[in-house]
């Protein structure tokens, strides 16, 4: 049996590893999301909601919270299509502050008192999401629409001339990221059962895109292997005690001078292969 | 039989004319020619059709069908694919990932289906124009990274791995030495000889000569003269706007 300690961090580089996905799709196309919380706390308080209220059967519950944070995420991808780069992101923080406020003064899930009442989610339920998704988007890494998405990245407009239909793979990778960073949200609503509006706020999203920049953004296994590494890091760090977070930040500035394409590339990847 | 036909287009930009009451129709099967000099609205012809502008007035048809109003993929998809002025390759790609991503067809599920899967369509004709383009030993590199020369074939694959039945080249030999462009024109007129409609822009005269079967000459964005290469040479319009008088 594995203790509560290792359970919590295992739970946590599962749903942080999911989270980081949904920034790496929305990337792929070139765009920075600065908002991705947003969808988490959708997902989250969905989730939460039917499964509380309504005895939905948890799966399901987070699958419905993913269903309504695709459709936000496609509603706030229509103005998005118009903006690019750090107007983007800037566009996106001020979503996930407005969603926030929105949870914050919403009464009916408790304000920011927060909301609980869930069932505990298990070690293994979490990972029985976060590991086919994993699966799924290291498929979709080698597919051609995969590629269509890196070629409105590359080059838009070449993209477009060239048959590309760039406003709907934009609208789809921002609709899977806010499905995808919504089913982190339900997960972490039932890992943690209690849910507030604080723990959606913009550090929760930078911590994603953080992860990615730092794993890696040019392969799924990146923002998997560094949502792991931003989880680890300070524990391991323990030992310094008071010092643990600036040695972090020292270690993470190092890396990234080390790595700028992060810690794990193709290259890398292809370098490993026997 | 015309393939494309273009009647009346103007293109303004505030108070600038690029293109002035142009029509033109585009035989199937041939070669055309585009010429010209320096801002005589060439790119702007190319831009027009594609529908990365908008003329202002006039009607774009491909094979009777109007393109006003469609978005740029839409009319990729209809038939025309196009290479550019400055090469635009995507810098993250392989030269074999810049023959898949163009390709259409197969729906969703196709798209998803890993690269590798052998013995799919895509894949196949990847494979063709990785052959026909001599492109086989650079498959697995970065195509940015590439000769010049290499770059403008591999430009050249991709828009073709789309199954056009236009093709529009903007300078396609622009920067080539002559063997070069000899290799490129043998690989024109074969794709010709397949049935594809060629419309391009070039500055090389001789290139064009050897190369084209009609040429259209326009200079300050209007259409002056039209004709066979060695036709239009004699027109003492064209010699004035493009060809220099000879001192």
């Amino acid at each position: 049996m594995i203790s509560s300690y290792a359970a919590g961090l295992l739970a946590e580089i599962g749903i942080a590893s999911i989270a980081a996905l949904s920034v790496h799709l929305i990337l792929a196309v070139g765009q920075l999301s600065l908002g991705n919380a947003a969808f988490m706390a959708c997902g989250a308080y969905t989730a939460s909601v039917l499964s509380v209220e309504h005895a939905v059967p948890i799966p399901l519950a987070i699958a419905a919270g993913a269903v309504v944070s695709g459709v936000l995420g496609l509603i706030v991808g229509f103005p998005a299509l118009r903006l690019r780069g750090i107007y983007l992101a800037m566009a996106t923080l001020g979503f996930g502050e407005m969603t926030r406020s929105f949870f914050l003064s919403l009464d009916a899930t408790g304000g920011a008192a927060g909301y609980s009442g869930m069932q505990r989610v298990s070690l293994i339920g979490i990972w029985a999401w976060a590991l086919p998704l994993l699966v799924l988007v290291l498929i979709a890494e080698r597919s051609r629409l995969w590629l269509a998405l890196n070629a409105v990245r590359d080059d838009e407009t070449a993209a477009r001339l060239l048959g590309l239909n760039t406003v709907a793979l934009k609208l789809g990778a921002f609709t899977a990221a806010a499905a995808l960073a919504g089913i982190a949200g339900g997960l972490f609503a039932h890992w943690h059962i209690f849910i507030e509006p604080g723990a959606f706020s913009l550090d929760r999203s930078t911590e994603m895109v953080l992860a990615v920049v730092l794993g890696g953004s040019t392969v799924a296994l990146g923002p998997f292997f560094g949502a792991a590494a931003l989880a680890l890091a300070p524990e391991a760090l323990r030992f310094i005690a008071d010092w643990r977070l600036a040695a972090f930040g020292a270690l993470l500035i190092v890396i990234l001078l080390l790595r700028p394409q992060g810690i794990i590339d193709k290259r890398l990847l292809r370098a490993l292969k026997p | 039989m015309s393939l494309l036909s273009l009647k009346g287009v103007t293109c303004r930009f505030g108070g600038i004319t690029a293109l002035n009451n142009l029509t033109l129709d585009l035989p199937a099967g041939a070669i055309t020619g585009v010429i010209g000099p320096n801002g005589a609205g060439k790119t702007t012809l190319f831009n027009c059709i594609t529908g990365a502008y908008r003329p202002s007035e006039g009607e774009i048809s491909l094979r009777g069908e109007s393109l006003l109003g469609l978005p740029p993929h839409r009319i990729a998809r209809r038939g025309i694919a196009r290479t550019f002025q400055n090469i635009r390759l995507f810098p993250s790609m392989t030269v074999w990932e810049h023959l898949m991503v163009v390709q259409r067809g197969g729906g969703l599920r196709a798209a998803l289906a890993p690269l590798s899967l052998s013995g799919d369509t895509p894949r196949r004709r990847a494979e063709q124009a990785l052959e026909r383009f001599g492109l086989a030993p650079f498959r697995d590199r970065l195509a940015t990274t590439l000769p010049y020369g290499v770059m403008r074939r591999v430009e050249l694959a991709r828009a073709l791995t789309a199954e056009p039945a236009l093709l529009l080249l903007d300078e396609p030999v622009a920067g080539m030495n002559h063997e070069e462009a000899a290799g490129v024109a043998s690989l024109l007129q074969g794709l010709v000889a397949e049935g594809l409609t060629l419309l391009l822009i070039e500055h090389d005269m001789g290139f064009v000569e050897h190369l084209c079967d009609r040429v259209h000459v326009l200079d300050f964005g209007t259409l002056i003269a039209s004709g066979t290469p060695a036709e239009v040479r004699r027109i003492p319009a064209v010699i004035d706007a493009y060809l220099g008088v000879e001192a």
